[in-house]
């Protein structure tokens, strides 16, 4: 059963220069104990749909304009503010992409896992404090007892972003919103905090969105995929789906980025040529177009279609029109390269 | 802890000595001295003066007795004002000054606090746009100017405070306060609320308030909690040198309002060149101001617990 279903979500941002329409028209959702990756380059939206979700994008500039987010058969769109304060952090957990500049300096750790259970759950001190440290053991912090009154200047940055999934799940969250986690952590680490995050989602049964630009932390960690591109989603299936039956141009391209293993060490890396659409004035067809080495006629003027591929797999291309050209042969041809 | 308590304080001295020993040779590089005045005195009695005050002694002479006297406290008798020690003026004037620069400390940094925080939040609307008109009007508009118009309007026009008294000493009556700290206290509140305001915005942009925010906390909890703390440590560093300013500008205003503080020793003395009342003021407000440095330096550390004073970090 879906823990999370978002229909025609559109988010806005007002400038001088006149609306950024960052968001336009993302639908998916998320099932009990899944984790679903959000995969696009920067500026294609990700993290600005997830911020949306528990409605943490700075309003004004930004603003939901259309959609609707249901979480618990609630419009998250539509709730009050002071609801919307007890769903966060109680039921939708958050970590982010700095651990260095994501805690609060002059606060001990212990405090900063404290508050939320005080907060939401009005847990008296020494409970909470009880919990904070237990929590700190959970995400492998060694000697909780005494690290808990410790700050985060004193922890290093692998022990903060475990810090901060402690205070992300201290309230025993129902989803779990990343957003690019390992982003601004050594590659040793990146493993131990995916292999942790991974571990307590057996235990708790949270549902995890995941956002990243990086394909390998897809593969380790999701069971779904969603690629954005320009504000929307293009391409959405299992993770086996995307690495192995992409149809859409733009995920062969990021397929094709990613260095491979029997690459020669002359070889430049792929990349796809061209910048990601202007927002400001999105394009009328598909975002992708002007970069699509198959573009055609239709794909500059019209938005393309969903196309069904299997029950977990739909792409958004004019390629999968009946009366588009095959590119099979193309695509085999990168997969094989 | 202790060590570095104790080599702040010897530091303290070493200061005190360097500035007292460049006072006493800038005042003996002026031309002139105490004696010079219209008035010529007879050859006689002018050498009897400078006998009495040690002004006849060669100049490395005058020094190592005038070290010796500080030393001990002695900071010598009033030469203008006879049958008066320095001390003394010292003891009677400061008291004043203090309770009307403490006033006026509380006022700005309390109020500039607060207006601060309500301008970073509001920014660009219309409390942030008065808030920080207000604040211009503080940082361009001269004491000596607010001063004079308090006096004419809440003073005299509607007559809700008394103008030009002063009770005993630091325990004067609080309505003769009133007008003159807040005259103080206009400028450095508005160099406060300005600062408070950058402060907070810089700190609202911060990474770890968008975490308090995630973790559902409602948005007064996130600014008390949060933003408050890490707002406050530029304002704590400039405490000091404003604590010091506030003192030694209240020249003006107690001119003005007529209060018998310290301010107008400061000043006549240089005017009148005497020499001992010189040496003592200077002394007195560096160490003052040393004082004020050293004591935000404490604070400092414990507001902001990345900052170990003395200690080596370990690891």
């Amino acid at each position: 059963m879906a823990v999370l279903e978002v229909h025609g979500l559109h988010v806005s941002f007002d400038t001088y220069n006149g609306e950024v329409k960052a968001v336009r028209g993302v639908n998916f959702s998320l099932d009990k104990g899944e984790t679903l990756a959000i995969v696009g380059e920067s500026g294609s939206g990700k993290s600005v749909t997830a911020q949306s979700i528990v409605r943490l994008i700075p309003s004004p500039p930004g603003r939901i304009k259309a959609g609707e987010i249901l979480f618990d058969g609630k419009d998250l769109t539509q709730v009050d503010k002071k609801e919307m304060y007890h769903i966060r952090g109680s039921e939708i957990g958050m970590i982010f992409q700095d651990p260095m500049t994501s805690l609060n300096p002059t606060m001990t750790v212990g405090k900063q896992i404290m508050e939320g259970l005080i907060w939401h759950q009005s847990y008296g001190k020494v409970q909470a404090l009880q919990r904070a440290v237990e929590m700190l053991r959970i995400v492998g912090i060694p000697n909780p007892e005494k690290r808990v009154y410790q700050y985060p200047h004193q922890y290093s940055g692998g022990m903060r972003q475990r810090a901060m999934i402690a205070i992300a799940l201290a309230c025993n969250p129902r989803i779990l919103i990343a957003d690019e986690p390992t982003t601004a952590l050594d590659v040793t680490i990146q493993a131990q905090i995916l292999d942790l995050m991974k571990d307590l989602q057996e235990k708790t049964e949270t549902s995890i969105i995941l956002i990243t630009h990086d394909l390998g932390v897809v593969a380790e960690m999701a069971q779904r995929v969603a690629v954005m591109y320009g504000g929307t989603i293009v391409e959405t299936g299992g993770v086996e789906d995307i690495f192995h039956r992409s149809r859409h141009p733009y995920t062969w391209g990021l397929m094709k980025s990613l260095p491979r293993m029997d690459q020669k060490q002359e070889d430049e890396l792929e990349s796809i040529p061209g910048s990601p659409p202007d927002l400001l004035s999105p394009p009328q067809g598909c975002p992708f177009a002007d970069r699509c080495p198959y573009a055609m006629q239709i794909c500059h003027e019209e938005m393309p279609e969903q196309t069904k591929v299997s029950d977990s797999h739909q792409v958004f291309c004019w390629l999968e029109h009946p009366a588009a050209p095959k590119v099979n042969d193309l695509k085999v041809n990168i997969l094989s390269k | 802890m202790l060590r570095y308590v104790g080599g702040r304080l010897l530091l303290l001295l070493i200061t005190l000595w360097l500035i007292s020993t460049m006072t006493f040779v800038l005042m003996h590089s002026i031309p002139g001295d105490p004696f010079t005045s219209e008035k010529k005195l007879p050859e006689q009695t002018l050498k009897a003066l400078k006998a009495k005050y040690n002004l006849d002694k060669p100049l490395p002479q005058q020094y190592l007795l005038y070290i010796k006297n500080l030393a001990t406290g002695d900071l010598g008798i009033s030469i203008k004002t006879p049958n008066r020690t320095v001390n003394e003026m010292l003891e009677d004037g400061f008291p004043v000054s203090a309770r009307l620069g403490l006033q006026a400390i509380v006022i700005a940094s309390l109020a500039g606090i607060v207006m601060g925080m309500i301008a970073a939040v509001r920014q660009n609307r219309p409390a942030d746009m008065i808030l920080m008109f207000i604040a211009v009007l503080g940082i361009s508009i001269p004491s000596f100017v607010l001063g004079p118009l308090l006096q004419k309007y809440f003073g005299l026009k509607w007559e809700l405070f008394p103008l030009a008294q002063w009770g005993d000493g630091f325990w004067g009556e609080f309505k003769f306060t009133v007008l003159p700290s807040i005259a103080l206290a206009f400028t450095p509140l508005a160099l406060v609320t300005r600062l408070m305001r950058s402060s907070m915005l810089d700190v609202l942009g911060n990474d770890y308030i968008r975490t308090a925010q995630a973790k559902g906390l409602p948005p007064l909890r996130v600014l008390t909690r949060h933003t408050l703390r890490n707002a406050i440590i530029p304002v704590v560093t400039i405490m000091g040198p404003l604590v010091v300013g506030i003192l030694t500008g209240s020249f003006v205003i107690e001119k003005i309002f007529s209060i018998p503080g310290i301010g107008k020793y400061f000043v006549e003395s240089i005017s009148t060149r005497d020499f001992s009342v010189i040496m003592g003021v200077t002394i007195f407000y560096s160490g003052l101001l040393i004082l004020m440095n050293f004591f935000v330096d404490l604070v400092y550390g414990l507001i902001d617990p990345r900052i170990k004073l003395g200690e080596k970090e370990a690891g």
